[in-house]
């Protein structure tokens, strides 16, 4: 778990462009259906949310469910109208909270 | 008496094995609450078929992990965006998948995740604009070994 989280994005855009981001994170996603060995319910610890927001504001999220699937990969878009920060997170079940961080710089 | 003749008779043992696999094939009985999390997220209100792109495939061989891809046909800009998107699967244990929620900065109201399937069922993706009329899609995924449990 302790894995950094795999970000995939361009180094740098034009002004009004959209771009394609893609995440991945290493997590068991454990959907508390499952049974161990001794036929006890295997506790459910699952990301529950993701963030990803860009200079501060919220570019996009979404609220996981028990029925994603291990190492959750979730891909979408951004508009960059200015050179900037994306900030990522991933929440848990138990409160923690996966962070990573990319730049991105606008085409000359 | 009307006389069968052997070709006749396969043909009809044939046409009874279809009709007895068809329920199968479309075994969409919801086995959970997806509608509650359907009349949750609507609010009761009828969502209109259309302007969602819902990308499945229609047989998955492994429910544990099953491609998604969900575009929305919107402008993406301050005035007219899509809020949310919610996804649903109707023959897991629980129905929801999950909600992804966009904002004018993602330019194109468009996501792919994967996702676990226990059985063949409907998935159904709903979307909300930000001018509150709500879209539907559903599609049908054939699962060959379940993604939960297991």
């Amino acid at each position: 778990m302790a894995d950094r989280p795999r970000i995939k994005l361009p180094k740098e855009a034009s002004k009004g462009e959209i771009i394609q981001v893609k995440t991945l994170v290493s997590h068991v996603m454990e959907s508390g259906q499952r049974k161990d060995a001794q036929g006890k319910t295997v506790p459910r610890k699952i990301i529950n949310r993701f963030a990803c927001e860009f200079n501060g504001k919220p570019v996009f999220a979404c609220a996981l469910e028990p029925a994603i699937s291990a190492n959750p990969y979730i891909q979408f878009n951004a508009r960059i109208e200015e050179e900037g920060t994306f900030k990522f997170a991933w929440t848990d079940d138990d409160g923690a909270v996966i962070t990573a961080e990319e730049k991105i710089a606008l085409k000359a | 008496m009307v006389a069968i003749n052997r070709r006749q008779a396969f043909a009809l043992g044939g046409g009874f094995v279809a009709l007895a696999l068809m329920p199968m094939a479309a075994d969409a009985e919801p086995s959970n609450d997806a509608a509650a999390w359907i009349k949750k997220f609507t609010d009761g209100k009828e969502p209109v078929k259309g302007k969602i792109a819902l990308d499945l495939p229609e047989i998955a061989e492994n429910g544990n992990t099953v491609p998604l891809s969900v575009t929305v046909d919107s402008p993406m800009t301050a005035d007219a965006y899509v809020k949310e998107v919610m996804i649903v699967a109707d023959g897991n244990p629980n129905a929801g998948v999950a909600t992804l929620m966009f904002s004018p900065l993602s330019g194109k109201a468009e996501a792919s995740i994967r996702i676990r399937l226990a059985q063949t069922q409907n998935v159904t993706a709903i979307a909300k604009m930000s001018d509150g009329s709500l879209f539907s899609e559903q599609k049908t995924v054939k699962v060959t070994i379940g993604g939960c449990g297991g």
